[in-house]
């Protein structure tokens, strides 16, 4: 298997040598990947609870979009980057690990429903840019980006718990 | 003094939530969730805020308008906070009660409340300046970069409480 020998190669870097032998640098790369999760998941949602016309209701869509999602970006690469890492120690094992499966699709989901929001629904922006309650496809996106994303953290909370030798 | 927080772990643990919550295997995963969807608001709040406050980042909103939009998003998620780590602190009381981690945690926490209570008082109740990203004053600053600084450090006292255990 291809895969597997990736996962394998993986593990025997340096680096994820020392993720894993060492006694503190897998809980700081930890709290710099959750520090990045609570941005990405906090920002996002506050987008999400526009769309749905609950929050921010008087501030531009676009403008809260020029605000928030370069900041968002910033925060996901850092937490792919840290997530990478955290992978890397235990690379077959996270793989075959249900939760972190659920949670990779997750973010295939909210990758493709941001991908539809951007290039259909986005374009007709014009028209409900200042509007309290944005059109029903816009609440769509917005209601399932939200339900997405607590998805990821529910499941990156139970690879936590069904990891074997890690703390919770 | 630490006998006394034995003793306080020790009657904590014996009551019958303590005992429910330790029992249900999904209670604790589940406060947790709650835990950090909580923070997560707080978080990028305090980012978002802070840093239009500071004059780096945020664009065309007054720093008035700005907390007023922003500071419930910081305050509220606060009791959902406090709540699920009361809880979880009674499912395991030793397990942060007597944790350096949770103790740092706290003083933070404390820092953090009072640096937002301050900048609140700053700016929420300034009248509107012109909407332009304006360079902020030293002291501005500073605030923001100390609010930035207390609420993160909570977060990574708090994912320290599992790897400092007693």
């Amino acid at each position: 298997m291809i895969f597997q020998s990736i996962l394998q190669w993986l593990h025997d870097t340096d680096i994820a040598t020392a993720i894993r032998e060492g006694d503190t640098l897998f809980p700081w790369i930890e709290c710099v990947h959750v520090l990045a999760i609570t941005f990405v998941v906090g920002s996002i949602a506050a987008v999400d609870l526009r769309l749905l016309g609950l929050a921010s209701r008087n501030r531009r869509v676009s403008s809260l979009n020029a605000e928030i999602v370069p900041l968002t970006w910033i925060a996901f690469a850092v937490a792919v980057a840290s997530g990478t890492l955290l992978f890397s120690a235990k690379a077959p094992q996270y793989a075959l690990n249900t939760a972190f499966e659920f949670k990779m699709l997750l973010l295939l989901l909210a990758g493709m429903n941001m991908a539809a929001f951007q290039l259909l629904t986005y374009r007709s922006i014009g028209l409900w840019d200042a509007a309290t309650a944005p059109p029903l496809r816009a609440k769509l996106a917005g209601g399932i980006s939200l339900f997405i994303w607590i998805g990821v953290v529910v499941c990156g909370r139970i690879i936590g718990f069904t990891m074997t030798d890690m703390p919770g | 003094m630490l006998y006394a927080l034995d003793g306080v772990c020790k009657a904590l643990q014996g009551t019958w939530l303590s005992g429910l919550i330790s029992r249900v295997g999904w209670i604790i995963p589940v406060l947790q969730i709650i835990h950090i969807l909580a923070i997560s608001s707080v978080i990028s709040s305090v980012f978002l805020l802070n840093l239009r406050l500071i004059g780096i980042w945020g664009g065309d909103e007054a720093p008035d308008a700005a907390s007023r939009r922003l500071l419930p998003f910081i305050w509220w998620p606060l009791p959902i906070l406090l709540v699920t780590g009361a809880l979880l602190i009674t499912a395991e009381p030793a397990r942060s009660l007597e944790n350096p981690s949770f103790a740092l945690k706290m003083a933070l926490l404390a820092a953090a409340i009072g640096l937002t209570l301050l900048s609140q008082r700053l700016y929420a109740r300034t009248p509107a300046r012109p909407r332009t990203l304006q360079p902020a004053s030293m002291a501005a600053r500073g605030l923001g970069v100390a609010s930035i600084a207390a609420w993160v450090g909570i977060v990574l006292a708090g994912r320290w409480i599992a790897y400092t255990q007693p």
